[in-house]
Formats: C-alpha cells, sequence, structure tokens
C-alpha cells in the first residue's frame, strides 16, 4: 500500500481537487474518516459511544465555567489551541501530510470529556467548511480525536505525575502519545468496518495502521515539544489557576516557577 | 530560555529532515493520486464500497480550501495571543519593579 491510496480512502475530496491540480496531493491528510466511507453499522456504532461522553462533557464544562469562571481563558486556549495545531496540515517523512491534533492541552488542564466537547467543535467547522472528515463520519472522528487520544493524554499524564516525572517531560509524553493514539484508533475503527479478506481485522489494521504510525512520529513528537512549551506560559501567567484545576500542586507550581524566574 | 531552544531545535530538525525527504524522493510520492485513486478500500473489499454519502458542501478551489483553513488558524491564534498578551500584561503591571 503506498500514502497515496491512503490519502484518498481518509481525505475524500482529494482525488477531485487533485486532478485540477496535482499539487494538492500534499495537502492530504490522514487524520480524520472522510464522508460516507463508514458502513452501516460502525457509523452508528462510534456515534453511540460518542455521544455519551459528549453530553458528559458538556454537563461538566457548564459545572466548571459556572462554579470555577476562572477557568474560562484557560478553556479558550485549550480550544483554541485544538483550532491552530489540527489546521496545521505538515508533510511528514513519508511522503505524505496530516496534522497535529493539539487535544492533548485540553485533556491534562480539564479531562477527557471536556476536551471531547473542545474538539467537536473543530471537527463539526472542519466537516462543514472543508469537507474534511464528514457528519456520517463524526461519531467516529470524535471517538478517535476527542476521546482516546485525550484519554490517553489524561492518564499519561497522571501516571507520570505520579511516577514523580519532570513536569515538561509529563506533558510532553501525554501530548505526542494523545497524537499518536488518535491515529491508532483512527486505523482501527477502519480496520473493523473493512476486515480484509485474507488477513481479517487485523490485517487491515496491519496494512492501515503501518502508513499511519509512520507518518504520525514526527508529528507527534513536535505536538508534544509545543504543548510542553505552552504549559511553560501557563505556569508562568496562569498557574494558580492549574492548581485549583488539581492538574499540579502548590508546592511543585513554586518550583517550576523559580526555575522559570531563575 | 531552554524551552525555546529546545522547542525550537525539534522544529528546525523537523523541516529539514521534509526538506530532505522531498529532495531525495523527486515528487514520487507526494503526487499521482489520479493513477491510484482505486484504493485501499476498494482492494479490502474487491471494488465494491461506494461512500454512501456526499458532503453537503465542499470547497470549489484548492484555494478556497487554504483559506477556510488559513481561517481557522487565525483565529485560534487571534485567542492565544489574546490570552498570553493580556495575562502577561497584567502580571508586569502589578509588578512594577521589573
Amino acid at each position: 500500500m503506498i500514502p497515496s491510496q491512503t490519502n484518498f480512502i481518509l481525505y475524500g475530496r482529494v482525488p477531485n481537487l487533485a486532478r485540477k491540480n496535482p499539487t494538492l496531493e500534499i495537502g492530504s491528510d490522514l487524520l480524520h474518516i472522510m464522508e460516507g466511507f463508514l458502513p452501516h453499522p460502525w457509523w452508528e456504532v462510534w456515534y453511540a459511544l460518542s455521544l455519551p461522553v459528549v453530553v458528559y462533557g458538556m454537563y461538566r464544562m457548564n459545572q466548571l465555567v459556572k462554579e470555577r469562571r476562572e477557568t474560562l481563558p484557560l478553556l479558550a486556549l485549550a480550544g483554541a489551541f485544538i483550532f491552530v495545531l489540527s489546521s496545521l496540515k505538515l508533510p511528514s517523512v513519508t511522503g505524505s501530510s496530516s496534522h497535529p491534533t493539539g487535544t492533548g492541552m485540553g485533556s491534562i488542564l480539564f479531562g477527557p470529556a471536556i476536551t471531547a466537547v473542545l474538539s467537536l467543535i473543530v471537527l463539526v467547522y472542519q466537516a462543514l467548511f472543508l469537507a474534511h472528515g464528514g457528519i456520517t463520519t463524526l461519531g467516529a472522528n470524535v471517538f478517535s480525536m476527542g476521546i482516546a487520544g485525550p484519554a490517553v493524554a489524561y492518564l499519561v499524564y497522571k501516571g507520570c505525575v505520579r511516577s514523580n516525572l519532570n513536569f515538561y517531560v509529563s506533558i510532553f509524553l501525554a501530548a505526542s502519545l494523545a497524537d499518536w493514539a488518535t491515529y491508532l484508533v483512527t486505523s482501527l475503527q477502519l480496520a473493523l468496518a473493512f476486515p480484509s479478506a485474507t488477513g481479517g481485522v487485523v490485517g487491515s489494521f496491519y496494512a492501515f495502521g503501518t502508513v499511519f504510525a509512520i507518518t504520525q512520529v514526527p508529528l507527534a513528537i513536535v505536538e508534544g515539544v509545543i504543548t510542553a512549551l505552552i504549559f511553560k506560559y501557563i505556569i508562568q501567567v496562569k498557574g494558580e489557576v492549574m492548581v485549583r484545576l488539581k492538574v499540579i500542586d502548590e508546592k511543585r507550581l513554586g518550583k517550576l516557577r523559580e526555575v522559570i524566574s531563575a | 530560555m531552554k524551552g525555546e531552544i529546545i522547542a525550537g531545535t525539534v522544529i528546525v530538525v523537523f523541516f529539514a529532515l521534509f526538506l530532505y525527504v522531498a529532495a531525495t524522493n523527486t515528487g514520487a510520492e507526494w503526487g499521482g493520486a489520479d493513477g491510484e485513486a482505486e484504493g485501499v478500500i476498494k482492494d479490502l473489499t474487491g471494488g465494491s464500497y461506494e461512500p454512501w454519502f456526499e458532503p453537503l458542501w465542499e470547497p470549489p478551489s484548492g484555494e478556497i480550501e487554504s483559506l477556510l483553513f488559513s481561517l481557522q488558524a487565525a483565529i485560534g491564534a487571534i485567542v492565544i495571543g489574546y490570552f498570553f498578551g493580556y495575562y502577561r500584561g497584567r502580571q508586569s503591571r502589578s509588578r512594577p519593579e521589573e
């Protein structure tokens, strides 16, 4: 399988546009499953799995904004970060392009449920205005980008904190692995819907997964590093809100601030 | 300053890698969607799969698509810039000795 075939599957409008302008292929993407490409019953399955998380996330978000008004700017920041990162289609070493997700930051600050809501906003924008992803595949795309990735980020971050790893290294690991996990889940979703005749779901997963996984490694590293850097600035200006959100404790914040101002 | 240097280095290496791949692979992998547009799904399903739903609207050209993508990035960047600008400004005003 070569990357351009994969691009076609995941990014439906490329072939049409590419016919007019062959260089457009470079702008193609591996992240979201495109409109109409998940058959019954899979699109319903992913909708059913994502819906409760998004509803719970909306409830949590409402609660948070009502009870802790001071977190609102950070919430906007987390959403904006997803907006920027998921619009940056970067070329990768495999010769195809893809984009980071930016969901790690939201999940570290607010947990996966609220991040699912933030991702939903971006995915709807891209599905409606960019023919990128789709309405029928929205459930699956919210699941991979808004739930699975953020859940990985959250667990990795909490695990790192418990094992007393360096703060920025923890952020880096959480954000990169979230990005990477998003792609693995997309591969899995496609493999489940399109098992190969010879290798079954495993064979398909391998076929989809190998290309995505390699393309995504450099992007995941870049995303992790940028997220870690942004957290340095958040510590400077809004560290006390992070303490209230229980992202870090007072003592650690004090130490990190000392290092920054030194 | 250390964080900025690390981030800068990683980004430079990332683009250097891209330039290297682009220079050594003379376009073979970047183009050619025409011939290969059959797709892996068709391979896997024996060519029987047809997408059952079309996007309601799609950008009429690559240029308009880039416009909407940059709009997305711009909206996000405005919010991020405002956030850090506002709070850093407030912080430095509350510490006039600096």
